[in-house]
C-alpha cells in the first residue's frame, strides 16, 4: 500500500516531479490569467515566445560552443553584425530569403574567427570574444547608413487549423519563420547532441579532449565545426532582429541579448530544453515590461521596468551558477602532444 | 674590475634597458601599425582616401596647441578606465563594467558638485572626486561579491550592471535630479558650482595630472604593498593563494572595489573637468575603451598612459577626420578592435616582427562560469 502512495525513486513521475509541480502551477496561472483577461494574456504570451527567439538562439550558440569546450562571450557581437549584414542584404538584394542567408553566413564567419582565435591561436577565450564584440560594434557603426528602408519583413505563417485553437494557437502556431526555426532547432540540437555519434564526440571533446584524442577524434576539427555551426545559429538571431522583429537596423540594437543568452544557457544547464525554458522566462519578463510600459497603469518609472531583464539575469546567475556543472574542459585550449 | 670592464658592463646594462624596453613595446607598436594598415584597407574599400584621412586624424590630434589640449582632455578619463580594467586583470578579473561604474561616478560627482554649497575649491574638488569614486567602488563591489561568494562570472554580471547603471542614471537625471532651471526640457542635472570644477592649467587639464599621479599610486600599490602582492597571487593562482592562507574572497571584492574606484574617478573627472554636469549620452564608450587600453598597455599602470594618449588622440582627431576628409569617425572603433585583436593574438605579431617571447604568462581570464 505504501509503495503505491510513495512514488518509486526510479519511476518517471519521481524523476520529473518538479517539472510536473511547476508545470501544473504554470498552466493554472496561465488559465486563470486567460479567464480574467483573454486578450492581454494571449498578447503577452505570444510576445514572450517571440522575445525568447533571439535569446534561445543565442543560448543554443553558447551551448554548442561550450559543449565542445570553447567559451563564447562574442555572441552579442555575432548577433549584432549578422543583424546588420542581413539588413543590408535585404535593402540591396530585396530578397528576404537571401538576407537571412547572409546573416547566417555572417554569424558562421565570426564563428570561424572565434575558432581561429581560441583553437588555433589559443588566445584567452574571454578576450577573443571581446574582440568580436568590439569589432562588431565598430564595423556596424562605421558602415551604418541612416535612413535605409526595406520593402518588408518576415510575416507570420498560420499553421492551418492549429492556429485557430484559442490561447495556444496564437502563441505557438501563428509565428514568423525564424521563431518556428528556433523551436525546431531546440529539438534538433537536443537530438544531435544526445542521440548521434557527432553529439557524443562533441561532448567528449568538451569534457575530456585528451581521452577523445586518444580514441582518434580530431579535437580541433570538432571544435572548429561546432563553433562555426553555433555561429550560424546565432546569425539567425541577428536575422530575427532586423528581418523579423524590428525591420530596420539601429546601432547597438542587440542591447545585451547576447549576454542574457549566456545566463540563459547556464540557467538551462547546458541543455537545449533547459535553455528554451529559461529563454521563455526571459521572453516573458521582456513581454511584461513592454506591456507595463504600454498600459502605464503602474506608476513606476520606465527605467526600472527596463532594468528587469538585466537584474533577472544577475539573480539567475548568482542563484544557479554555483549549482551548475559546465563542460569540464571549456575555456582550456587543447595542446596536441 | 678594470675601468674598461666597468665601462663595458655599464654599456651592457644601458643596452639591456633599451632591449628590455623594446621587447615590452615592440608588440603593441607593431599591433597598432598593423591595425592602422588594415584600417587603411577598409577605408580604401569604402572609397575614402586613407592617407588623407589619417593625415586629418593626426592634425586633429596633434596639429596645434588646441588639438594637443583636446587629446590630453580625451586621454584623461581613458587613463582611469584603462587603469580600472588593468588593475582587475592583475587579480584575474575582467571588469567589463567600467562603463557603468564610470556613469555612477560621473553622476555622484555632479550631485556633490551642485548640491553641496559654500565650500572652497580646495575641498569641494576632491570631495566631489572622491564621492564619485566611492559610489562607483560600492557599485563595483556587487559583481565582486557575487563572484567571490556565488561564483557568478564577473564578465556577465558587470555587463548587466552596465545596463542597470544606464537606467539608474537616466532615471535620476530625468527625474529627482533633473535640471529645472529656465526652460530646460532635456534629461540632465543642474550645472556644478565653479568651486567643484577641475581647472585647466595652460593647456594641460589638471585632471590629466591627477590621472598620472593615480597611475603611480596604483603601480606602487601593486608592487610594494601586501594587498598588491595578494592581488597578483590570486590572479596567477587562486588555489596557491588560498593554500598560502590568503583571503581570496576578500581580495576579489577588494580588487573590484578599487577597480570601480578608478573608473568612478574617470567619470568624476569628466564631469568636473569637461561636461560640468551629468547628462546621459556623454561619457559613452570610455569604459569599453578601457579594455583596449589595458591590453595595449600590457596591463601595466605606466603602459596605460601612452595607450590612453593614443586612443585619446584617435577620439580627438576623429572629428577633424570626419569634417575634412568625410570619413565616419567610427573607423577608429574598428581600428581599436583590430589593435585589441593583434595585441591579444601576439603570436601573429611576434611571427611577423620575429620577436622572442620574453615574459611569463599573465593571469588567465578564462575560468569556468561557476568558479569561486
Amino acid at each position: 500500500m505504501q509503495g503505491i502512495l510513495q512514488l518509486e525513486k526510479t519511476s518517471v513521475l519521481y524523476r520529473y516531479r518538479n517539472l510536473f509541480i511547476y508545470g501544473t502551477l504554470l498552466i493554472v496561472a496561465v488559465l486563470a490569467s486567460y479567464i480574467s483577461n483573454p486578450v492581454i494574456t494571449t498578447a503577452v504570451l505570444a510576445s514572450a515566445v517571440r522575445q525568447a527567439t533571439p535569446i534561445v538562439l543565442g543560448a543554443l550558440c553558447g551551448m554548442i560552443c561550450e559543449r565542445s569546450g570553447v567559451i563564447n562571450i562574442g555572441i552579442e557581437g555575432q548577433m549584432l553584425l549578422s543583424a546588420f549584414t542581413g539588413f543590408l542584404a535585404n535593402v540591396y538584394l530585396d530578397n528576404l530569403f537571401l538576407a537571412v542567408l547572409v546573416a547566417v553566413l555572417t554569424g558562421a564567419l565570426l564563428g570561424l574567427l572565434l575558432a581561429f582565435m581560441s583553437v588555433t591561436l589559443k588566445i584567452d577565450q574571454i578576450i577573443g570574444g571581446t574582440v568580436i564584440n568590439i569589432l562588431a560594434l565598430g564595423l556596424t557603426g562605421y558602415f551604418y547608413i541612416s535612413g535605409l528602408t526595406t520593402s518588408g519583413k518576415l510575416q507570420p505563417i498560420r499553421l492551418g487549423p492549429l492556429a485557430d485553437i484559442p490561447l495556444i494557437g496564437p502563441i505557438f502556431f501563428s509565428n514568423p519563420p525564424i521563431t518556428y526555426a528556433a523551436i525546431i532547432l531546440v529539438f534538433l540540437s537536443h537530438y544531435v547532441l544526445f542521440h548521434t555519434r557527432w553529439g557524443l564526440r562533441t561532448r567528449a571533446v568538451g569534457e575530456h579532449p585528451r581521452a577523445a584524442d586518444t580514441v582518434g577524434i580530431d579535437v580541433y576539427k570538432i571544435r572548429y565545426a561546432n563553433v562555426i555551426i553555433a555561429g550560424a545559429v546565432v546569425g539567425l538571431a541577428g536575422a530575427f532582429l532586423t528581418l523579423e522583429s524590428v525591420g530596420s537596423f539601429e546601432r547597438a540594437m542587440t542591447n545585451g541579448r547576447g549576454f542574457v543568452a549566456l545566463a540563459v544557457m547556464i540557467f538551462g544547464q547546458w541543455t537545449p530544453f533547459g535553455a528554451w525554458g529559461a529563454a521563455l522566462l526571459f521572453g516573458f519578463a521582456m513581454a511584461l515590461q513592454t506591456q507595463l510600459q504600454f498600459t502605464g497603469q503602474f506608476n513606476i518609472p520606465h527605467q526600472f521596468i527596463g532594468m528587469l531583464p538585466y537584474v533577472l539575469t544577475i539573480i539567475v546567475l548568482a542563484g544557479f551558477v554555483g549549482r551548475s556543472r559546465p563542460p569540464a574542459a571549456e575555456g582550456v585550449p587543447y595542446e596536441k602532444e | 674590475m678594470t675601468d674598461q670592464q666597468q665601462r663595458v658592463s655599464a654599456g651592457r646594462s644601458g643596452l639591456s634597458l633599451v632591449v628590455a624596453v623594446w621587447r615590452a613595446i615592440s608588440v603593441p607598436v607593431a599591433a597598432v601599425l598593423l591595425a592602422m594598415l588594415i584600417g587603411a584597407v577598409i577605408l580604401a574599400i569604402s572609397g575614402a582616401p586613407p592617407l588623407q584621412a589619417y593625415g586629418a586624424l593626426f592634425r586633429g590630434a596633434f596639429g596645434s596647441t588646441n588639438a594637443i589640449a583636446r587629446t590630453l582632455e580625451k586621454a584623461t578619463p581613458l587613463i582611469f578606465s584603462g587603469l580600472a580594467v588593468a588593475f582587475a586583470f592583475k587579480a584575474g578579473l575582467f571588469n567589463i563594467g567600467a562603463q557603468g561604474q564610470l556613469l555612477m561616478g560621473a553622476l555622484t560627482a555632479a550631485v556633490i558638485g551642485f548640491a553641496v554649497t559654500g565650500l572652497p575649491a580646495v575641498i569641494h574638488i576632491p570631495l566631489a572626486l572622491l564621492g564619485g569614486a566611492v559610489a562607483a567602488a560600492l557599485f563595483a563591489m556587487i559583481p565582486g561579491a557575487l563572484r567571490a561568494f556565488t561564483g557568478a562570472h564577473e564578465v556577465i554580471v558587470t555587463i548587466m550592471m552596465n545596463y542597470v547603471a544606464i537606467n539608474i542614471t537616466d532615471w535620476l537625471a530625468d527625474g529627482p535630479l533633473k535640471d529645472t532651471s529656465g526652460s530646460n526640457i532635456v534629461a540632465r542635472t543642474p550645472q556644478i558650482l565653479d568651486t567643484a570644477r577641475i581647472p585647466t592649467i595652460g593647456s594641460v587639464p589638471l585632471g590629466f595630472v591627477i590621472a598620472l599621479i593615480t597611475a603611480v599610486v596604483i603601480w606602487w600599490l601593486l608592487n610594494y604593498t601586501t594587498i598588491g602582492f595578494e592581488i597578483r597571487t590570486v590572479g596567477l593562482n587562486p588555489y596557491a593563494a588560498r593554500y598560502a592562507g590568503m583571503r581570496v574572497a576578500f581580495t576579489i571584492v577588494m580588487t573590484m572595489a578599487i577597480s570601480g574606484f578608478l573608473a568612478g574617478m574617470g567619470g568624476a573627472v569628466e564631469t568636473q573637468g569637461v561636461v560640468g554636469r551629468y547628462q546621459p549620452g556623454f561619457n559613452t564608450g570610455i569604459g569599453f575603451d578601457g579594455i583596449t587600453i589595458a591590453l595595449l598597455g600590457r596591463t601595466h599602470p605606466f603602459g596605460v598612459i601612452p595607450a590612453s594618449i593614443l586612443v585619446g588622440a584617435m577620439d580627438a582627431g576623429s572629428n577633424q577626420m570626419q569634417f575634412s576628409a568625410g570619413v565616419a569617425k567610427e573607423i577608429t572603433d574598428v581600428i581599436q578592435a583590430l589593435i585589441l585583436f593583434f595585441v591579444a593574438a601576439d603570436m601573429i605579431v611576434r611571427w611577423i616582427i620575429r620577436a622572442r617571447t620574453t615574459e611569463a604568462a599573465g593571469p588567465a581570464l578564462t575560468t569556468g562560469w561557476g568558479q569561486k
